[in-house]
Protein backbone atom coordinates (compact mmCIF):
# COMPACT_ATOMS: atom_id res chain seq x y z
CA UNK A 1 0.00 0.00 0.00
CA UNK A 2 1.16 3.50 -0.84
CA UNK A 3 0.38 6.77 0.49
CA UNK A 4 -0.57 9.74 -1.38
CA UNK A 5 -2.94 13.20 0.02
CA UNK A 6 -5.16 15.20 -1.61
CA UNK A 7 -4.38 19.10 -2.08
CA UNK A 8 -6.16 21.89 -2.76
CA UNK A 9 -4.72 24.35 -4.34
CA UNK A 10 -6.76 27.51 -3.21
CA UNK A 11 -7.40 31.25 -4.12
CA UNK A 12 -8.82 32.34 -1.02
CA UNK A 13 -11.53 34.60 -0.24
CA UNK A 14 -10.28 37.24 -2.90
CA UNK A 15 -10.98 34.65 -5.47
CA UNK A 16 -14.66 34.36 -4.57
CA UNK A 17 -16.99 36.83 -6.62
CA UNK A 18 -20.27 38.03 -6.78
CA UNK A 19 -22.02 36.58 -9.64
CA UNK A 20 -23.86 38.71 -11.96
CA UNK A 21 -26.96 37.28 -12.65
CA UNK A 22 -27.14 35.51 -9.34
CA UNK A 23 -29.04 37.93 -7.30
CA UNK A 24 -26.56 38.47 -4.56
CA UNK A 25 -25.65 34.81 -4.12
CA UNK A 26 -22.00 33.93 -3.74
CA UNK A 27 -20.59 31.67 -6.21
CA UNK A 28 -17.42 29.19 -5.82
CA UNK A 29 -16.00 26.58 -8.28
CA UNK A 30 -13.83 23.76 -7.49
CA UNK A 31 -12.18 22.18 -10.48
CA UNK A 32 -9.70 19.57 -10.60
CA UNK A 33 -8.96 15.49 -9.39
CA UNK A 34 -11.58 13.49 -10.51
CA UNK A 35 -10.43 10.98 -8.10
CA UNK A 36 -12.06 13.73 -5.24
CA UNK A 37 -14.51 15.21 -7.42
CA UNK A 38 -16.87 12.81 -5.67
CA UNK A 39 -16.03 13.76 -2.15
CA UNK A 40 -16.12 17.20 -3.43
CA UNK A 41 -19.44 16.75 -4.47
CA UNK A 42 -21.20 15.66 -1.14
CA UNK A 43 -19.28 18.56 0.96
CA UNK A 44 -20.71 21.09 -1.71
CA UNK A 45 -23.86 20.13 -0.99
CA UNK A 46 -23.60 19.63 2.91
CA UNK A 47 -22.19 23.43 2.16
CA UNK A 48 -24.88 24.68 0.34
CA UNK A 49 -27.68 23.25 2.64
CA UNK A 50 -25.77 25.30 5.32
CA UNK A 51 -25.31 28.57 3.94
CA UNK A 52 -28.09 29.13 1.07
CA UNK A 53 -27.10 32.11 -0.37
CA UNK A 54 -23.83 30.72 -1.74
CA UNK A 55 -23.28 28.59 -4.81
CA UNK A 56 -21.13 25.69 -5.09
CA UNK A 57 -19.92 23.93 -8.25
CA UNK A 58 -17.64 20.92 -8.59
CA UNK A 59 -15.92 20.28 -11.83
CA UNK A 60 -13.49 17.50 -12.39
CA UNK A 61 -10.71 17.52 -15.32
CA UNK A 62 -7.99 16.52 -13.71
CA UNK A 63 -5.60 17.55 -11.54
CA UNK A 64 -3.08 19.39 -14.03
CA UNK A 65 -6.37 21.07 -14.96
CA UNK A 66 -7.55 21.75 -10.81
CA UNK A 67 -4.14 23.83 -10.76
CA UNK A 68 -4.00 25.49 -14.04
CA UNK A 69 -7.80 26.73 -13.40
CA UNK A 70 -6.61 27.80 -9.72
CA UNK A 71 -3.79 29.32 -11.24
CA UNK A 72 -5.67 31.54 -13.97
CA UNK A 73 -8.43 32.05 -11.31
CA UNK A 74 -10.83 30.18 -13.83
CA UNK A 75 -11.73 28.36 -10.53
CA UNK A 76 -11.66 29.38 -6.73
CA UNK A 77 -10.40 26.24 -5.55
CA UNK A 78 -8.20 23.60 -7.26
CA UNK A 79 -7.89 20.06 -6.41
CA UNK A 80 -5.16 17.79 -6.79
CA UNK A 81 -4.35 14.45 -5.95
CA UNK A 82 -0.47 14.35 -5.65
CA UNK A 83 2.43 13.23 -3.91
CA UNK A 84 4.01 17.05 -4.24
CA UNK A 85 2.47 19.67 -6.22
CA UNK A 86 4.56 21.12 -9.33
CA UNK A 87 6.18 24.00 -10.30
CA UNK A 88 3.09 25.61 -11.50
CA UNK A 89 1.31 25.23 -8.23
CA UNK A 90 3.78 27.34 -6.06
CA UNK A 91 2.25 30.81 -6.37
CA UNK A 92 -1.40 29.25 -4.73
CA UNK A 93 -2.22 28.61 -1.08
CA UNK A 94 -2.60 24.84 -0.84
CA UNK A 95 -4.40 22.64 2.55
CA UNK A 96 -4.24 19.13 2.35
CA UNK A 97 -7.56 17.61 3.40
CA UNK A 98 -7.81 13.54 2.79
CA UNK A 99 -5.06 11.07 2.36
CA UNK A 100 -5.78 8.45 0.18
CA UNK A 101 -3.85 5.10 -0.41
CA UNK A 102 -2.70 3.76 -3.61
CA UNK A 103 -3.45 -0.01 -3.88
CA UNK A 104 -2.11 -3.05 -6.22
CA UNK A 105 -4.98 -5.47 -7.12
CA UNK A 106 -4.82 -8.22 -8.66
CA UNK A 107 -8.03 -11.00 -9.60
CA UNK A 108 -9.30 -12.59 -6.19
CA UNK A 109 -8.16 -15.55 -8.52
CA UNK A 110 -4.26 -15.13 -8.37
CA UNK A 111 -2.25 -17.03 -5.74
CA UNK A 112 -0.03 -14.11 -4.93
CA UNK A 113 -1.05 -12.21 -1.70
CA UNK A 114 2.42 -10.11 -1.20
CA UNK A 115 4.92 -8.36 -3.20
CA UNK A 116 7.80 -6.28 -2.05
CA UNK A 117 8.37 -2.28 -3.53
CA UNK A 118 11.06 -3.98 -5.93
CA UNK A 119 9.24 -6.89 -6.94
CA UNK A 120 6.46 -4.18 -7.86
CA UNK A 121 8.55 -1.89 -9.59
CA UNK A 122 10.20 -4.92 -11.48
CA UNK A 123 6.79 -5.78 -12.60
CA UNK A 124 5.88 -2.51 -13.85
CA UNK A 125 9.23 -1.99 -15.44
CA UNK A 126 9.44 -5.28 -17.49
CA UNK A 127 11.89 -7.44 -15.52
CA UNK A 128 9.69 -9.54 -13.78
CA UNK A 129 7.13 -11.02 -16.79
CA UNK A 130 5.84 -14.15 -15.13
CA UNK A 131 3.54 -14.38 -11.97
CA UNK A 132 6.17 -17.98 -11.28
CA UNK A 133 8.95 -15.41 -10.72
CA UNK A 134 7.18 -13.98 -7.65
CA UNK A 135 5.20 -16.96 -6.13
CA UNK A 136 2.44 -17.56 -8.34
CA UNK A 137 1.64 -19.72 -11.70
CA UNK A 138 3.70 -19.99 -14.59
CA UNK A 139 1.41 -17.21 -16.68
CA UNK A 140 2.95 -14.52 -18.04
CA UNK A 141 2.13 -11.01 -16.18
CA UNK A 142 -0.73 -8.23 -17.64
CA UNK A 143 0.52 -4.85 -16.55
CA UNK A 144 -2.21 -2.53 -16.03
CA UNK A 145 -1.59 1.13 -15.47
CA UNK A 146 -3.14 4.91 -16.15
CA UNK A 147 -2.47 7.13 -19.15
CA UNK A 148 0.36 9.93 -18.94
CA UNK A 149 -1.10 12.18 -17.05
CA UNK A 150 -3.18 10.71 -14.39
CA UNK A 151 -2.50 12.17 -10.74
CA UNK A 152 -2.78 8.62 -9.70
CA UNK A 153 -0.44 7.57 -12.06
CA UNK A 154 2.12 9.93 -10.88
CA UNK A 155 1.75 9.42 -7.65
CA UNK A 156 2.69 5.92 -8.08
CA UNK A 157 5.62 6.86 -9.98
CA UNK A 158 6.83 9.46 -7.65
CA UNK A 159 6.32 6.69 -4.33
CA UNK A 160 7.92 3.83 -6.20
CA UNK A 161 10.53 5.85 -7.83
CA UNK A 162 13.29 4.51 -10.64
CA UNK A 163 9.92 3.37 -12.97
CA UNK A 164 10.25 3.43 -16.69
CA UNK A 165 6.90 1.86 -17.30
CA UNK A 166 7.04 -1.22 -19.75
CA UNK A 167 5.92 -0.70 -23.20
CA UNK A 168 3.27 -3.71 -23.71
CA UNK A 169 1.67 -2.31 -20.63
CA UNK A 170 -2.09 -2.11 -21.26
CA UNK A 171 -3.54 1.78 -20.15
CA UNK A 172 -6.90 2.57 -19.42
CA UNK A 173 -7.93 5.88 -18.59
CA UNK A 174 -9.97 5.69 -15.14
CA UNK A 175 -9.83 4.22 -11.96
CA UNK A 176 -12.99 2.04 -12.55
CA UNK A 177 -11.84 0.43 -16.39
CA UNK A 178 -8.50 -0.37 -14.81
CA UNK A 179 -10.74 -2.40 -11.94
CA UNK A 180 -13.23 -3.69 -14.57
CA UNK A 181 -9.96 -5.10 -16.77
CA UNK A 182 -8.35 -6.44 -13.51
CA UNK A 183 -11.26 -8.17 -12.13
CA UNK A 184 -11.49 -9.99 -16.04
CA UNK A 185 -8.07 -10.69 -16.33
CA UNK A 186 -6.79 -13.82 -13.77
CA UNK A 187 -3.32 -12.42 -14.87
CA UNK A 188 -3.27 -8.81 -14.92
CA UNK A 189 -1.96 -6.30 -12.32
CA UNK A 190 -2.66 -2.82 -12.00
CA UNK A 191 -3.14 -0.15 -9.29
CA UNK A 192 -5.92 2.39 -8.16
CA UNK A 193 -6.91 4.80 -5.02
CA UNK A 194 -8.00 2.63 -2.37
CA UNK A 195 -11.62 3.36 -1.94
CA UNK A 196 -12.11 2.05 -4.87
CA UNK A 197 -11.82 -1.53 -4.16
CA UNK A 198 -14.60 -4.27 -4.35
CA UNK A 199 -14.87 -8.04 -3.98
CA UNK A 200 -14.22 -8.19 -7.71
CA UNK A 201 -10.35 -7.53 -7.48
CA UNK A 202 -7.99 -8.49 -4.46
CA UNK A 203 -5.66 -5.80 -2.79
CA UNK A 204 -2.25 -7.37 -2.03
CA UNK A 205 -0.30 -6.72 0.43
CA UNK A 206 3.25 -4.75 0.22
CA UNK A 207 6.56 -5.20 2.48
CA UNK A 208 3.51 -7.16 4.41
CA UNK A 209 1.64 -4.42 4.93
CA UNK A 210 -2.04 -4.06 4.42
CA UNK A 211 -3.99 -1.66 2.26
CA UNK A 212 -6.46 -0.86 5.03
CA UNK A 213 -7.97 2.85 5.84
CA UNK A 214 -6.11 2.44 9.73
CA UNK A 215 -2.62 2.08 7.51
CA UNK A 216 -3.22 5.08 5.52
CA UNK A 217 -3.61 7.13 8.32
CA UNK A 218 -0.74 6.18 10.10
CA UNK B 1 -50.32 34.96 -44.01
CA UNK B 2 -47.15 34.79 -45.55
CA UNK B 3 -44.08 35.41 -43.00
CA UNK B 4 -41.30 34.43 -45.33
CA UNK B 5 -41.62 34.66 -49.39
CA UNK B 6 -39.28 32.74 -51.57
CA UNK B 7 -36.65 34.48 -51.39
CA UNK B 8 -36.49 34.73 -47.87
CA UNK B 9 -36.79 30.55 -47.40
CA UNK B 10 -34.13 30.48 -49.92
CA UNK B 11 -32.02 32.97 -47.85
CA UNK B 12 -32.44 30.42 -44.67
CA UNK B 13 -31.75 27.58 -46.73
CA UNK B 14 -28.51 28.96 -47.56
CA UNK B 15 -27.48 29.66 -44.20
CA UNK B 16 -28.10 26.83 -42.92
CA UNK B 17 -26.00 25.08 -45.85
CA UNK B 18 -23.21 27.40 -45.31
CA UNK B 19 -23.78 26.53 -41.42
CA UNK B 20 -22.40 23.54 -42.29
CA UNK B 21 -19.59 24.04 -44.19
CA UNK B 22 -18.51 26.75 -42.01
CA UNK B 23 -18.08 24.37 -39.05
CA UNK B 24 -15.70 22.12 -40.76
CA UNK B 25 -13.56 25.31 -41.83
CA UNK B 26 -13.61 26.46 -38.07
CA UNK B 27 -12.64 22.94 -36.97
CA UNK B 28 -9.61 22.71 -39.43
CA UNK B 29 -8.51 26.16 -38.76
CA UNK B 30 -8.98 25.52 -35.15
CA UNK B 31 -6.79 21.87 -35.31
CA UNK B 32 -4.68 23.45 -37.74
CA UNK B 33 -3.55 26.40 -35.16
CA UNK B 34 -3.05 24.32 -32.55
CA UNK B 35 -1.28 21.87 -34.33
CA UNK B 36 1.09 22.97 -36.83
CA UNK B 37 3.49 25.24 -34.77
CA UNK B 38 4.29 22.15 -32.54
CA UNK B 39 5.07 20.36 -35.56
CA UNK B 40 7.67 22.93 -36.88
CA UNK B 41 8.89 23.13 -33.24
CA UNK B 42 9.32 19.83 -32.86
CA UNK B 43 10.07 18.58 -36.15
CA UNK B 44 8.12 16.59 -38.41
CA UNK B 45 10.28 13.75 -38.82
CA UNK B 46 10.93 13.94 -35.00
CA UNK B 47 7.02 13.59 -34.69
CA UNK B 48 6.13 11.23 -37.28
CA UNK B 49 9.33 8.89 -37.45
CA UNK B 50 10.09 8.52 -33.59
CA UNK B 51 8.94 5.76 -31.46
CA UNK B 52 8.98 7.29 -28.18
CA UNK B 53 5.75 8.27 -26.66
CA UNK B 54 6.35 10.06 -23.57
CA UNK B 55 4.61 13.10 -22.54
CA UNK B 56 6.42 13.55 -18.80
CA UNK B 57 9.73 13.69 -20.27
CA UNK B 58 8.87 15.65 -23.52
CA UNK B 59 9.30 12.58 -26.40
CA UNK B 60 6.28 13.02 -28.64
CA UNK B 61 7.12 10.42 -31.52
CA UNK B 62 3.75 9.18 -32.70
CA UNK B 63 5.03 6.34 -35.24
CA UNK B 64 4.01 3.50 -32.91
CA UNK B 65 0.60 5.32 -32.99
CA UNK B 66 0.57 5.40 -37.03
CA UNK B 67 1.47 1.77 -37.07
CA UNK B 68 -1.32 0.35 -34.66
CA UNK B 69 -3.86 3.32 -36.90
CA UNK B 70 -2.68 1.45 -39.84
CA UNK B 71 -2.74 -2.19 -38.84
CA UNK B 72 -6.45 -1.93 -37.24
CA UNK B 73 -7.94 -0.04 -39.90
CA UNK B 74 -6.33 -2.74 -42.16
CA UNK B 75 -7.64 -5.42 -40.02
CA UNK B 76 -10.97 -4.19 -40.02
CA UNK B 77 -11.02 -4.11 -43.60
CA UNK B 78 -10.05 -7.95 -43.76
CA UNK B 79 -12.62 -8.61 -41.15
CA UNK B 80 -15.77 -6.32 -43.11
CA UNK B 81 -15.11 -5.90 -46.52
CA UNK B 82 -15.29 -9.48 -47.42
CA UNK B 83 -18.49 -10.07 -45.39
CA UNK B 84 -19.96 -6.53 -46.49
CA UNK B 85 -19.18 -6.82 -50.19
CA UNK B 86 -20.71 -10.62 -50.12
CA UNK B 87 -23.22 -9.75 -47.98
CA UNK B 88 -24.19 -6.63 -50.78
CA UNK B 89 -24.18 -9.38 -53.30
CA UNK B 90 -26.45 -11.64 -51.48
CA UNK B 91 -28.94 -8.78 -51.15
CA UNK B 92 -29.03 -7.62 -54.38
CA UNK B 93 -28.48 -10.74 -56.48
CA UNK B 94 -30.05 -13.62 -54.87
CA UNK B 95 -31.75 -12.40 -52.29
CA UNK B 96 -35.69 -12.24 -52.91
CA UNK B 97 -37.31 -8.86 -52.17
CA UNK B 98 -38.95 -9.95 -49.11
CA UNK B 99 -35.50 -10.49 -47.37
CA UNK B 100 -33.91 -7.67 -48.73
CA UNK B 101 -36.75 -5.56 -47.23
CA UNK B 102 -36.57 -7.12 -43.80
CA UNK B 103 -32.79 -7.52 -43.86
CA UNK B 104 -31.11 -3.92 -45.04
CA UNK B 105 -33.10 -2.10 -42.49
CA UNK B 106 -31.54 -4.38 -40.04
CA UNK B 107 -28.19 -3.78 -41.15
CA UNK B 108 -28.61 -0.36 -41.16
CA UNK B 109 -29.67 -0.38 -37.61
CA UNK B 110 -26.21 -1.90 -36.94
CA UNK B 111 -25.17 2.26 -37.70
CA UNK B 112 -27.29 2.98 -34.96
CA UNK B 113 -26.05 1.27 -32.45
CA UNK B 114 -23.77 3.44 -30.16
CA UNK B 115 -19.79 2.63 -29.97
CA UNK B 116 -19.49 2.12 -26.72
CA UNK B 117 -21.96 -0.68 -26.67
CA UNK B 118 -19.73 -2.28 -29.21
CA UNK B 119 -17.14 -1.14 -27.18
CA UNK B 120 -18.78 -3.13 -23.87
CA UNK B 121 -19.50 -6.12 -25.93
CA UNK B 122 -15.57 -5.83 -27.16
CA UNK B 123 -14.27 -6.06 -23.60
CA UNK B 124 -16.93 -7.99 -21.76
CA UNK B 125 -17.22 -11.10 -24.63
CA UNK B 126 -14.71 -10.92 -26.95
CA UNK B 127 -11.64 -9.96 -24.88
CA UNK B 128 -11.71 -13.15 -23.03
CA UNK B 129 -12.23 -15.36 -25.83
CA UNK B 130 -9.26 -13.98 -27.43
CA UNK B 131 -6.87 -14.48 -23.75
CA UNK B 132 -7.73 -17.59 -23.03
CA UNK B 133 -8.20 -19.53 -26.85
CA UNK B 134 -5.18 -17.36 -28.62
CA UNK B 135 -3.65 -15.84 -25.40
CA UNK B 136 -2.27 -12.29 -24.63
CA UNK B 137 -3.64 -10.22 -22.56
CA UNK B 138 -7.22 -10.39 -24.80
CA UNK B 139 -7.53 -6.34 -25.42
CA UNK B 140 -5.79 -6.65 -28.48
CA UNK B 141 -5.24 -5.63 -32.03
CA UNK B 142 -7.33 -8.48 -33.19
CA UNK B 143 -9.87 -7.57 -31.01
CA UNK B 144 -9.92 -3.59 -32.31
CA UNK B 145 -9.97 -4.82 -36.26
CA UNK B 146 -13.03 -7.44 -35.30
CA UNK B 147 -14.87 -4.88 -33.36
CA UNK B 148 -14.52 -2.10 -36.31
CA UNK B 149 -15.21 -4.47 -39.03
CA UNK B 150 -18.55 -5.62 -37.81
CA UNK B 151 -19.03 -1.46 -37.18
CA UNK B 152 -17.84 -0.83 -40.56
CA UNK B 153 -20.48 -3.21 -42.48
CA UNK B 154 -23.62 -0.73 -42.19
CA UNK B 155 -20.74 1.40 -44.43
CA UNK B 156 -20.08 -1.12 -46.64
CA UNK B 157 -22.55 -3.07 -47.31
CA UNK B 158 -25.60 -0.20 -48.14
CA UNK B 159 -23.19 1.71 -50.49
CA UNK B 160 -22.15 -1.39 -52.04
CA UNK B 161 -26.14 -2.58 -52.47
CA UNK B 162 -26.88 0.82 -54.27
CA UNK B 163 -23.91 0.71 -56.50
CA UNK B 164 -25.12 -3.01 -57.60
CA UNK B 165 -28.21 -2.00 -57.95
CA UNK B 166 -27.57 1.19 -60.19
CA UNK B 167 -25.92 -1.35 -62.97
CA UNK B 168 -28.75 -1.12 -65.37
CA UNK B 169 -30.58 -4.08 -65.77
CA UNK B 170 -29.99 -5.04 -69.61
CA UNK B 171 -26.44 -5.57 -68.55
CA UNK B 172 -27.53 -8.36 -66.55
CA UNK B 173 -29.89 -9.23 -69.69
CA UNK B 174 -27.75 -9.25 -72.05
CA UNK B 175 -25.16 -11.61 -70.10
CA UNK B 176 -27.77 -13.88 -68.92
CA UNK B 177 -29.14 -14.31 -72.92
CA UNK B 178 -25.11 -15.19 -73.82
CA UNK B 179 -26.02 -18.51 -71.17
CA UNK B 180 -23.99 -17.08 -68.18
CA UNK B 181 -25.10 -18.16 -65.07
CA UNK B 182 -26.43 -15.86 -62.45
CA UNK B 183 -22.98 -16.02 -60.46
CA UNK B 184 -21.08 -15.83 -63.76
CA UNK B 185 -23.13 -12.63 -64.68
CA UNK B 186 -22.87 -11.17 -61.18
CA UNK B 187 -18.81 -11.86 -61.06
CA UNK B 188 -17.90 -11.11 -64.70
CA UNK B 189 -20.66 -8.32 -65.37
CA UNK B 190 -22.65 -6.56 -62.54
CA UNK B 191 -19.34 -6.54 -59.59
CA UNK B 192 -17.54 -5.22 -62.82
CA UNK B 193 -20.01 -2.87 -63.54
CA UNK B 194 -20.36 -1.70 -60.19
CA UNK B 195 -16.53 -1.53 -58.94
CA UNK B 196 -16.13 1.80 -58.28
CA UNK B 197 -19.06 1.70 -56.24
CA UNK B 198 -17.89 -0.85 -54.34
CA UNK B 199 -14.43 0.54 -53.86
CA UNK B 200 -16.23 3.84 -52.73
CA UNK B 201 -17.64 1.70 -50.16
CA UNK B 202 -15.09 0.06 -48.80
CA UNK B 203 -13.20 3.50 -48.13
CA UNK B 204 -15.74 5.50 -46.57
CA UNK B 205 -15.58 1.97 -44.32
CA UNK B 206 -11.51 2.85 -43.69
CA UNK B 207 -12.80 6.21 -43.09
CA UNK B 208 -14.68 5.30 -40.14
CA UNK B 209 -12.46 2.50 -39.25
CA UNK B 210 -9.57 4.77 -38.89
CA UNK B 211 -11.74 7.74 -36.99
CA UNK B 212 -13.43 5.34 -34.38
CA UNK B 213 -12.59 6.45 -30.97
CA UNK B 214 -14.30 5.17 -27.99
CA UNK B 215 -15.20 1.36 -29.14
CA UNK B 216 -11.08 1.28 -30.19
CA UNK B 217 -10.00 2.74 -26.55
CA UNK B 218 -12.43 0.20 -24.95
CA UNK B 219 -10.76 -3.25 -26.25
CA UNK B 220 -7.39 -2.77 -27.89
CA UNK B 221 -5.39 -1.68 -24.36
CA UNK B 222 -4.09 1.16 -25.60
CA UNK B 223 -0.26 0.72 -24.78
CA UNK B 224 2.16 2.62 -26.95
CA UNK B 225 3.82 -0.19 -28.98
CA UNK B 226 4.48 -1.17 -32.70
CA UNK B 227 2.49 -4.88 -32.98
CA UNK B 228 4.53 -7.82 -33.54
CA UNK B 229 1.37 -9.68 -32.90
CA UNK B 230 -2.41 -9.66 -33.60
CA UNK B 231 -2.46 -10.29 -29.99
CA UNK B 232 -0.20 -7.25 -28.65
CA UNK B 233 -2.14 -4.10 -27.13
CA UNK B 234 -2.02 -1.16 -29.72
CA UNK B 235 -2.87 2.69 -29.16
CA UNK B 236 -4.87 4.15 -32.14
CA UNK B 237 -4.24 7.96 -33.15
CA UNK B 238 -7.63 8.79 -31.89
CA UNK B 239 -7.34 6.98 -28.58
CA UNK B 240 -3.86 8.89 -28.24
CA UNK B 241 -6.12 12.43 -28.45
CA UNK B 242 -9.40 10.74 -26.29
CA UNK B 243 -7.24 9.07 -23.14
CA UNK B 244 -4.69 11.87 -22.73
CA UNK B 245 -6.80 15.39 -23.47
CA UNK B 246 -8.34 15.78 -20.11
CA UNK B 247 -4.78 15.73 -18.75
CA UNK B 248 -2.55 17.60 -21.09
CA UNK B 249 -1.18 21.11 -20.83
CA UNK B 250 1.42 23.12 -22.93
CA UNK B 251 3.55 21.06 -25.06
CA UNK B 252 1.65 17.60 -24.67
CA UNK B 253 -1.42 19.69 -25.48
CA UNK B 254 0.16 20.77 -28.39
CA UNK B 255 1.13 17.19 -29.31
CA UNK B 256 -2.30 15.82 -29.46
CA UNK B 257 -3.20 19.17 -31.24
CA UNK B 258 -0.76 17.82 -34.37
CA UNK B 259 -1.79 14.27 -33.37
CA UNK B 260 -5.41 15.61 -34.39
CA UNK B 261 -3.59 17.49 -37.53
CA UNK B 262 -1.91 14.14 -38.53
CA UNK B 263 -5.33 12.29 -38.29
CA UNK B 264 -7.58 14.61 -40.12
CA UNK B 265 -5.47 14.89 -43.51
CA UNK B 266 -5.47 11.17 -43.34
CA UNK B 267 -9.38 10.98 -43.47
CA UNK B 268 -9.04 14.01 -45.93
CA UNK B 269 -7.07 12.11 -48.18
CA UNK B 270 -9.40 8.97 -47.59
CA UNK B 271 -12.57 10.89 -47.94
CA UNK B 272 -11.13 12.39 -51.47
CA UNK B 273 -10.18 9.37 -52.90
CA UNK B 274 -13.97 8.02 -52.21
CA UNK B 275 -15.33 10.46 -53.42
CA UNK B 276 -13.27 10.27 -57.06
CA UNK B 277 -14.52 6.84 -57.13
CA UNK B 278 -18.10 7.96 -56.70
CA UNK B 279 -17.54 10.54 -58.79
CA UNK B 280 -16.27 8.02 -61.60
CA UNK B 281 -19.21 5.59 -61.30
CA UNK B 282 -21.70 8.38 -62.04
CA UNK B 283 -19.65 9.56 -64.76
CA UNK B 284 -20.46 6.29 -66.32
CA UNK B 285 -23.95 5.99 -65.97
Amino acid sequence: MFKRVFILGMLLLAGIYMTGCGRGKTSITLAGSTAFQPFAEKLAEQFMTKNPNVNVTVQGGGSAVGIQSASSGAAQIGMADLVTLPEEAKGLTSTVVAKDGIAIVVSPKNKVNNLTTDQVRDIFNGKIVNWKEVGGDDVPITVVSREAGSGTRSSFEQILTNITLKKDALIQDSNGTIRETVANDANSVGYLSHGLINEKIKAIKIDDVECTSEMIIA
Amino acid sequence: MKLVGEKGVQRILMITALSAISSLLLIALFIFSEGLPFIFKYGAGNFLLANEWDPNTGHFGIFPMIMSSVWVTLGAMVVGAPLGIAGAIFLSEYASPIIMKIVKPTIELLAAIPSVVYGFIGVMVLAPVIRNNLGGPGLSLLAGCIILGIMILPTVISISIDSILAVPRSYREGSLALGATTWQTTHMVTIKAARSGIVASIILGLGRAIGETMAVIMVAGNSVNIPNSALDSVRTLTANIALEMSYATGMHREALFATGVILFIIIMILNSIASVAIRNRNAKK
